[in-house]
């Protein structure tokens, strides 16, 4: 790099840093700021001032230091050993950086994202002489014992023909392939990771995206390919969804982005997922997982880089025909590193001190999300889902974030402190949270799951809707004063809440639960009702009702192992019918007795 | 750094604690310079922002006596450093780490940068042992484990720091004979509490490293006192083997602090007058708590913070909540019983509770006892607000053991004064408490534990 093309730092304010001396620079280039080389990306040019956030901690930095541009923008490496990699915010992988600075984070380290002395053995699926443009697969890379890694043409190739395509062991550096143009490939190319990645075409999202969770799946579920944000108060269990949608969601390949989150709980994800077997493969979960780590204390203006990261991976795993799920944990604290940054930059400030530009920088994140066809001559299908978790001030939900993520994602995830408080886990407000994807998925269910289940989702909402609206009479009046029929939608919509609803992620069978086993509870719970409203009529006590001892093996469907689930649904449903039947033969003996 | 640093006498403006010097693009971003007053005396500041016009320098001390002719700026130290040896131990340091003991000064083996650097993510070890407080409401129902920053919200008048001395005084890690020191940080608290944590200290057994500042001194310091006890933790913990205890009281004094910080250099303030980046500045100090991979010792932090108008939403209590991992509430209407400590477990939570329980750790049933206790009194509670409205007659049988329960629950399990109670005596207690229901009404617990251990 020649002299002339070095600037030099005028003024610095925290993470903010003005250049001067740099005039060819481009907006959102990244520069190497000082003497310690320091990470930074442009923000804001005026005349020969460029104003630089600098992702590392600016302390000891003077005025006069050099500031040398790179010409591009911050990229990330996309290719073989980005699975089971924990990264920082910029894509740094953090396990080499500890080789390099020890268990605490030093500043201005250059490490590449991937290693550069890995051999990886590529086979190559296209051939020699074969016409090759933007999104083909040129060949594959066993990159885990369950992921095949695809090597394809980056987007915004030009076409040409293949003039040669090698097999064998390469580093993700040495070339593998060349256009008659002259392109060469390799294993790994960069990408900008403000910019989303082109797709041949976006698609309906009419497949549900499985979490595990009865409470998301079967009264709320999101589309592959959807978007959702979870909104929740401290202590609401915001951070165990995200984790147990990473566990056991029906996605191939995971990015979990914990941003401005705490220390300890990313140590738990990364000591946890290891010894995880996931449920599809049988291998480490750890395999089909990226993380991209900015923690809380980590440099403040790196969390809106760690989004991006993030997505950006998942966009790249997408292209490879994958169906990939990203959960940022949490977006606000992207949003208040803005709101920082706008402050120091003195920009007018909108809602609360957030920048004006929120609303379309989540919009335009959120929206890089979906289900496509992808590039290429194949046109394979992948998917990227977003979850995004949402940390509101005091849990209130008409603050800027949450209002902002509401607009854009297609479903809401209400996560309630009173829920919480009782230990109502997980915590998913249901009369709060919506999803606008069930219309797109009627037809998956019908095909895939059941015809009941559209009825039975229902019937369950109904119950739900009528119990909110008792309990506010109860608290009223007491239970007494309620009718035997409004008393058994209680006690059925109780079963619901408790016996259905409420979930114990650390329960080794319950943790997670097939489509299939919640519809067989679902099916328990509403016979209980069915039947119970039957016997009402024909004048059964609601006492001898809800006295029943059915309802302890109803309590304890959620041990059940899925494998004898059918079989048990069928006894419990009998049980209904044998124990339901019995009362009426009581009934009919007192009224036997009374004429003697 | 050349060796002859330049004095600067071109202060062009004094405002609160910040102090405004012309041509001093030397000075490097953030560090601390010499600021000496027409009379000679020297106070500390710190670089906040600079540029090839002017610096902006934050005095670290009360800023009576300064004017603009005669104040000078010299360069001391790129950062604000702390000098440790193993020595720090049992010794009072003011505010600002210099030693207010009347004890010769610290032989310092190194000076700490005393805002540290993150703990990488990878490098940190998952807290999983059991901390035993003596406490059933923290052991039973919020566990703390090492390496854990467990927050106390309290409000004015409720007993917090009695709190914290018990747990001072009682806690322990079980089966394990290590060294164990108490870090504190005084944070702008009056002279009575300060008062009250000496006597602790001298009834504890444990080693103590006292930082106060105290409500009648700078308020710019109380910004770096933490610091300066942390800076001592992160060293006695990763350097001397030691499992470390830190307690900070009142972390509301040092928001006040930063708020008074920001107003001055005319930020743009957040809620409540807060700054912006009260979040990222609360996250340095609590992400200092933790364990590392290789290394014997931890840093188990509890600060302890004042609820204005025992607001949990005030953004003091909102967002040390988002960082820490749990808190512990305290509330006035069990205080107002007479219940010691008045610890609502409702609001309270411990997220890495679970690392630390179980089997060979506590005891098997802890996980399932302490969610069939909290829901259990969670009903018992909702259920005397239905009472205050139909009375008790018109509740069914069940509700009625459910409201009983919830007074027993108060009375004899969180109400346990001064007592030290092992953590087998709180499980028991909580089976002994459970004895009024029917097994059947005790869903949380599996049928093979209630075999073992109900006593109804």
């Amino acid at each position: 790099m020649t002299e002339a093309t070095k600037g030099k730092v005028q003024k610095i304010s925290g993470p903010l840093v003005i250049i001067e001396g740099l005039p060819e620079i481009r907006v959102l280039d990244m520069v190497r700021v000082g003497d310690d080389k320091l990470i930074g990306e442009v923000i804001r040019l005026e005349g020969d001032t460029a104003f630089v956030q600098v992702y590392e901690d600016t302390s000891g930095l003077t005025v006069g230091q050099p500031v040398e541009d790179t010409g591009a923008p911050l990229s990330v490496e996309l290719g073989p050993g980005l699975l089971g990699n924990v990264l920082d915010g910029i894509g740094r992988p953090l396990a080499e950086i500890e080789k390099a600075s020890g268990a605490f984070i030093a500043r201005g380290l250059v490490v590449p994202t991937l290693d550069r002395n890995k051999k990886w053995d590529f086979q190559p699926s296209a051939k020699e002489g074969d016409e090759v443009g933007p999104g083909d697969v040129l060949g594959t890379v066993q990159e885990t014992p369950s992921t095949v890694h695809k090597i394809i043409v980056p987007p915004k190739t030009k076409p040409g023909k293949l003039k040669s395509l090698k097999s064998g062991a390469f580093t993700v550096t040495e070339d593998i392939a060349e256009l008659d143009n002259g392109t060469k490939f390799q294993l790994m190319h960069r990408w900008p990771v403000k910019q989303a990645r082109p797709v041949q075409k976006r698609l309906d999202p009419t497949e549900p995206f499985i979490t595990g969770q009865r409470v998301l799946d079967a009264l709320f579920p999101i589309a592959l390919g959807g978007s959702t944000c979870i909104p929740g108060g401290f202590g609401t269990g915001k951070t165990v969804v995200e984790q147990m949608l990473a566990k056991y969601s029906s996605a191939d390949i995971i990015v979990y982005v914990g941003c401005g989150e705490r220390g300890n709980e990313m140590t738990e994800v990364l000591r946890e997922f290891p010894e995880l077997t996931d449920p599809k493969t049988g291998g480490p979960l750890m395999e089909r997982t990226i993380l991209v780590v900015n923690t809380s204390n980590m440099p403040v203006a790196a969390r809106e880089a760690s989004v991006y990261t993030g997505i950006t991976l998942a966009e790249y795993f997408r292209d490879q025909g994958y169906n990939v799920a990203t959960m940022n944990d949490s977006t606000s604290r992207w949003a208040e590193a803005m709101r920082e940054m706008g402050s120091r930059l003195e920009e007018m400030p909108g809602e609360e001190g957030f920048p004006t530009y929120l609303a379309s920088r989540l919009a335009g994140f959120y929206e890089r999300a979906g289900r496509t066809t992808c590039l290429g001559k194949d046109d394979r299908q992948g998917s990227v889902t977003a979850v995004g978790a949402v940390s509101p001030p005091g849990g209130d939900f008409s603050e800027p974030v949450t209002q902002n993520s509401m607009r854009v994602t297609g479903a809401l995830w209400s996560l309630d402190a009173s829920l919480a408080n009782r230990r109502h886990f997980p915590s998913v407000n249901w009369n709060l949270s919506y999803t606008l994807y069930f219309p797109f998925l009627q037809d998956w269910y019908d095909e895939n799951i059941s015809p009941d289940w559209k009825g039975c989702r229902k019937e369950t909402m109904e119950l739900l809707q009528r119990d909110g609206e008792l309990q506010e009479v109860v608290q009223l009046v007491g239970p007494d004063a309620l009718q035997d029929k409004e008393r058994l939608i209680l006690e059925s919509s109780k079963m619901i809440r408790e016996d259905f609803l409420q979930q114990d992620a650390f329960s080794d069978i319950d943790a997670s639960c097939s489509m299939n086993k919640q519809l067989g509870m679902l099916r328990a719970i509403l016979s209980y009702y069915n039947q119970g409203s039957k016997s009402l009529e024909r004048g059964v006590s609601i006492e001898d009702l809800l006295a029943l001892p059915l309802k302890e093996s109803i309590s304890r469907m959620k041990e059940i192992p899925e494998e004898d689930i059918d079989k048990q649904v069928e006894v419990i449903i009998g049980l209904v019918q044998v124990e339901m039947d019995g009362l009426k033969g009581k009934q009919k003996a007192a009224a036997a007795a009374t004429p003697a | 750094m050349s060796l002859v640093t330049k004095e600067l006498k071109t202060v062009t403006a004094i405002k609160g604690p910040l102090v405004f010097v012309d041509n001093a693009q030397d000075l490097p971003f953030y560090s601390i310079v010499d600021i000496i007053m027409p009379d000679g005396e020297k106070k500390s500041g710190q670089v906040l922002e600079v540029s090839n016009k002017q610096a902006v320098i934050q005095v670290l001390e009360q800023t009576q006596g300064l004017n603009v002719p005669q104040t000078t700026i010299k360069l001391r130290d790129q950062a604000v450093r702390f000098g440790v040896s193993k020595d720090i131990v049992g010794r009072i340091f003011n505010g600002a780490g210099n030693p207010i003991d009347g004890l010769a000064p610290i032989v310092a083996e190194k000076r700490i940068d005393v805002n540290g650097s993150p703990i990488n993510p990878v490098s940190r070890e998952k807290p999983d042992s059991f901390i035993q407080t003596g406490v059933s409401a923290i052991d039973g129902f919020n566990t703390l484990v090492r390496g854990q920053k467990l927050p106390i919200f309290s409000g004015s008048g409720l007993p917090a720091n009695e709190m914290a001395g018990q747990i001072l005084k009682q806690a322990k890690v079980r089966g394990k004979d290590e060294q164990f020191v108490v870090v504190f940080a005084a944070v702008g608290i009056t002279q009575r509490e300060a008062s009250y944590f000496t006597k602790c200290f001298r009834e504890t057994e444990s080693s103590v490293v006292i930082f106060m500042n105290l409500a009648n001194d700078s308020t710019i310091e109380r910004i770096l006192t933490p610091r300066y006890a942390l800076t001592a933790a992160e060293y006695l913990a990763y350097e001397c083997d030691m499992q470390v205890l830190c307690i900070i009281t009142d972390m509301t004094n040092y928001c006040e602090a930063l708020r008074e910080v920001g107003t001055a250099r005319e930020e743009i303030p957040g809620r409540r007058g807060y700054p912006g980046y009260m979040y990222t500045d609360l996250a340095s100090i609590y992400e200092r708590a933790g364990r590392i991979i290789g290394k014997k010792g931890s840093v188990t932090q509890i600060p302890i913070l004042s609820m204005p108008d025992d607001d949990i939403t005030h953004p003091i209590a909102d967002l040390t909540g988002y960082i820490t991992e749990g808190q512990i509430v305290l509330s006035r209407q069990l205080h107002r019983s007479g219940i010691f400590p008045p610890n609502d477990i409702l609001p309270s939570l411990s997220r890495l509770m679970n690392n630390g329980i179980g089997e060979g750790k506590t005891r098997e049933d802890h996980r399932p006892l302490s969610n069939q206790l909290y829901a259990s009194y969670a009903t018992g509670r909702d259920l005397r607000r239905l009472v205050a409205i139909v009375g008790e007659d018109s509740l069914s049988e069940m509700d009625q053991k459910y409201l009983k329960f919830a007074n027993d629950f108060e009375q004899q399990m969180i109400n346990q004064g001064t007592e030290n109670r092992d953590i087998e005596q709180t499980l028991d207690l909580g089976w002994k408490l459970l004895s009024i229901f029917p097994k059947s009404e005790l869903k949380k617990v599996s049928q093979k534990l209630i075999d073992k251990y109900y006593q109804g």
